[in-house]
């Protein structure tokens, strides 16, 4: 299991990757940005992800969109933003990889020349209708904002999530777009990578030839932001929304991706709530039938993690009986960490995952992506054997040992989500949490 | 050397690509196996295909589809619900199971190595599911309880309202999921006289593909399953026999929803079943019109106007008529104004701005440039051999697909479009706030509104 590549970086710092993959008549494009919601500042969050939008709305030497000439060609295309990166990706039949080169490469570097006034008011209210749409109005839709403003303090670049604050995205600039553009979106600061049907040779010619013309910016200096001290006690909160069912999230600070204890917390999270027979689905939904859902993930991130536990309560049952049930089986596993049957589990599990990511050249998660990954949070796109292997290294000791650490009792955040006037749902002593 | 960037660049040669070659037998017991070589990765996916889905539902039992494909999986064989969840876990195994209109889809991808090991549980899964009065009681409480969580959901309270109301007294006049009333009616006798008619291997095929040969996943396929029992029975449902859906009462319907942000929108009629000789005619059509993000409405209502993050129109295919619908979910003052350009464009594409040559091309390659993508997954090839299966497709569908497409002009579209898409019969509805739209969904000349509570 692998994923070969070539990697060569142009004269202005543009880091190519090449994998070749001949199954399909395809190729993917997959261009990577090391700029996220991490990279705005209060007053301005929304920000990285509103640009996203603009970068679909063509360039100087193609200005009528971006999508009309690639779907022509058959081309499959989206973006996307997170705390930590942007990426572009198109997948293309093979003949059609010089057009999404091209238009790659001119909205890399000729996108200004193109911005209107008209262009960035519509799309503003695009991202402000997607952010009604996902989170204002949908059920428990505001709860990660909450969690995370306080999991960080106000002046942490996670302290918001990337959709950001609507006053905020109301109040952005036309002025702001330039400035983040020539700050963040260059060759410096960019990861391509070409996968399918394509020799490697070729694709670094093809990338020199469109990307050469760029001018080089200035790398931005990676954050380094130390994750705050976890909370000396559980930092209670309560948030009133317009749901059914009341719903518990535990959230507690992590490693940082790739970081020691991240791949151990990743497995913990299987062992507590994947499939049936996990800790958690098991006791709280299948035997106690107290919670209808039980989900734990470890979200990893370039700066910082967090470890969160969510569930909710069946009708009847109290968000108390739940928090004392996972608590309990929390402290079950703290103690003595997992089996022997349930490592082995999780352990083909990760495997089978990995396999599964390689079934793709492009798209969210294809082969390209993880090239991009790799490359852009540890400079090392063949980073993915070692990936693997700190999956299959891992130890129920170490499993137990990372819990230990990071999941201890009381540090926690702890929200209830309770349905509009129904705050005596809420753990006791709660505090009323303010997002909109 | 500089790029050129005066124009685009054209596309280079088409480059060829085989379509998968599905091996088809049947087993002395009726059961249909066929079979893909797929070799990128060391995986396998096996697919299911059961011929009975929600419009199998007894009239009196809407959801006993969904529940017994819910409890396939909740003990079968020597197993309990653990234990087939663990024997899951230990081979890395991915199980999704759907339940759609027409179909029961139960479909596993694991490991190669693990072939026997997945097939044997699919074929536990399929035949021999114990269904358990102490399981069944749990799982019926998941689903109440997931149906008063879609309470709170916009985007559900909008499809089971505009289900409802299209398909008033028809086999598709109900979500899968079904309701809360039929669902606490509902008795294990039910799930297993529904699983012992449908769950037949005369109407069930097995899809196999991955990274063994024909022979290897044939040989593996038919000894899991060579000892299913034959049946003689005739098929559970027969879509041809379905009555044609009777057009509902009103144009316009508003499912209350206090102090919405946005508004929910579902516009659509019944259209035509999967198996129409219009069926590529529609799908460019429906690709102009509504069907990618550079179709007229997104363009209009989100690029032009900025009234949504996003809209799509599609025609749903199935076994009889399915629907034509656009979903969109749009700023709640922007109803009305949003309403009246949709179905704008639904009305001018059928005449008043017939589809141009430039938009037919751009349909037409849209979906053929990239139709090979469709098969880059042993699990996607897998579902596209089931939908051959399901609507009795030919072998040479896939290579059919992009000439047929290809063969047809603006004409053939623009009058699929105006065959297909009648807003003399649109069926609107709404889900928003009853105070706010009110007036502005009067003004729109679409009759009364009719105030809608959904069960």
């Amino acid at each position: 299991m692998n994923i070969p590549f070539t990697k060569y970086t142009l004269d202005n710092g543009l880091d190519v990757l090449v994998h070749e993959d001949h199954s399909l008549p395809i190729v993917a494009v997959n261009v990577w940005y090391h700029v996220g919601s991490k990279n705005e500042v209060p007053g301005r969050t929304g920000f990285a992800h509103l640009f996203e939008h603009l970068m679909f709305e063509g360039s100087q030497h193609y200005d009528r969109g971006y999508f009309h000439p690639l779907q022509e060609a058959g081309a499959a295309l989206n973006g996307s933003t997170n705390a930590d990166r942007t990426n572009y990706w198109e997948v293309v039949p093979g003949n059609a990889l010089d057009l999404a080169l091209w238009m790659e490469s001119d909205r890399m570097g000729y996108l200004l020349p193109a911005l209107t006034d008209a262009k960035f008011s519509n799309q503003r209210e695009v991202v402000l209708n997607e952010r009604r749409q996902n989170y204002e109005n949908r059920p428990y839709g505001l709860a990660g904002m909450a969690i995370v403003s306080a999991l960080y303090p106000a002046d942490h670049p996670y302290h918001w999530l990337t959709i950001g604050g609507a006053d905020d995205i109301r109040a952005a600039h036309i002025d702001d777009v330039r400035a983040f553009f020539q700050r963040y979106y260059h060759p410096g600061n960019a990861s391509l990578a070409l996968a399918g049907d394509i020799d490697p040779d070729m694709g670094i010619l093809l990338a020199e030839e469109y990307f050469g013309e760029i001018p080089a910016g200035e790398k931005p200096a990676r954050l380094s932001i130390p994750t705050p001290a976890p909370p000396p006690a559980d930092v209670k909160l309560v948030l009133e929304d317009r749901v059914e069912l009341p719903r518990i999230y535990m959230a507690w600070h992590s490693p940082a991706l790739f970081a020691e204890g991240d791949a151990e917390l990743d497995l913990v999270a299987e062992v507590l709530t994947s499939g049936k027979t996990s800790r958690l689905y098991r006791a709280l939904v299948y035997e106690q039938r107290i919670a209808t859902e039980v989900a734990a993930s470890q979200n990893s991130r370039e700066l910082g993690s967090f470890f969160q536990v969510v569930a909710t309560a069946a009708p009847g049952r109290t968000l108390a009986e739940v928090e004392r049930a996972i608590t309990r089986e929390l402290a079950t596993f703290l103690d003595r960490g997992p089996t022997g049957a349930e490592l082995e589990r999780c352990l083909a599990q990760a495997e089978a995952h990995f396999l599964f990511r390689l079934q793709t050249v492009g798209g969210f998660g294809g082969k390209s992506d993880q090239l991009n990954a790799y490359n852009t949070f540890l400079n090392d796109p063949g980073y993915f054997v070692r990936d693997l292997e700190r999956y299959r290294t891992a130890t129920a000791d170490r499993l137990r040992d990372a819990a230990r650490i990071y999941l201890k009792p009381a540090n926690r955040v702890v929200l209830s989500v309770v349905p509009r006037g129904r705050v005596a749902l809420a753990l006791s002593g709660s505090q009323p949490v303010a997002v909109s | 050397m500089a790029v050129d960037r005066s124009r685009l660049p054209g596309l280079g040669p088409e480059r060829p690509f085989t379509f998968p070659d599905i091996r088809r037998v049947t087993l002395a017991n009726g059961l249909r196996v066929w079979t893909v070589e797929h070799h990128q990765v060391p995986l396998v996916s096996v697919l299911a295909l059961v011929p009975a889905g929600a419009a199998a539902d007894p009239s009196d039992r809407p959801g006993l589809a969904a529940i017994t494909g819910d409890m396939l999986d909740e003990g079968c064989g020597d197993k309990g619900a653990l234990d087939v969840h663990e024997a899951l876990g230990r081979i890395g195994a991915q199980l999704d199971l759907d339940v759609g209109h027409d179909a029961t889809v139960l479909g596993l991808t694991t490991l190669e190595r693990y072939l026997d090991r997945g097939l044997e549980l699919v074929r536990d899964m399929l035949i021999r599911p114990r269904f358990e009065q102490r399981e069944f009681d749990r799982v019926r409480d998941l689903r109440l309880n997931r149906l008063l969580q879609l309470k709170d959901m916009p985007p559900a309270l909008a499809d089971r309202a505009f289900t409802q109301l299209l398909y008033r007294g028809h086999p598709y006049g109900h979500l899968p999921i079904g309701s809360e009333g039929s669902l606490r009616a509902m008795m294990i006798r039910d799930i297993t006289l529904f699983h012992r008619r449908a769950f037949v291997p005369s109407q069930t095929t097995v899809i196999a593909v991955g990274d063994a040969s024909h022979e290897r996943l044939v040989e593996a396929v038919s000894r899991a399953f060579e000892a299913w029992a034959a049946d003689s029975t005739e098929p559970p449902i027969n879509p041809d026999g379905f009555p044609p859906a009777s057009q509902p009462a009103m144009q316009l319907a508003l499912v209350h929803r206090a102090g919405g942000a946005q508004s929910e929108l579902r516009i659509g009629h019944v259209a035509l079943p999967r198996k129409s000789p219009d069926y590529h005619a529609a799908l460019v059509a429906n690709m102009i019109l509504g069907g990618q993000f550079v179709s007229r409405i997104n363009m209009n209502l989100r690029e032009d106007k900025g009234y949504t993050y996003g809209v799509r129109t599609a025609f749903e295919f199935r076994r009889a008529p399915g629907p034509f619908v656009l979903h969109a979910s749009v700023q709640a003052d922007a109803t009305a104004d949003a309403l009246r350009e949709a179905i704008g464009e639904m009305r001018a594409i059928r005449g008043e701005r017939p589809v141009t040559a430039q938009e037919l091309e751009l349909g037409r390659a849209s979906l053929t440039r990239g139709y090979p993508r469709n098969f880059e997954t042993a699990d996607q090839v897998a579902r596209g051999a089931a939908q051959l299966a399901l609507y009795d497709l030919p072998n040479d569908y896939f290579t059919t697909f992009v000439p047929r497409v290809l063969a047809l002009n603006e004409d053939t579209v623009t009058a699929a479009a105006a065959k297909h898409i009648d807003p003399s019969r649109l069926l609107t509805v709404v889900v928003g706030d009853r105070d706010k739209l009110g007036p502005s969904l009067k003004a729109l000349d679409m009759g009364d509104v009719a105030d809608i509570s959904v069960t």
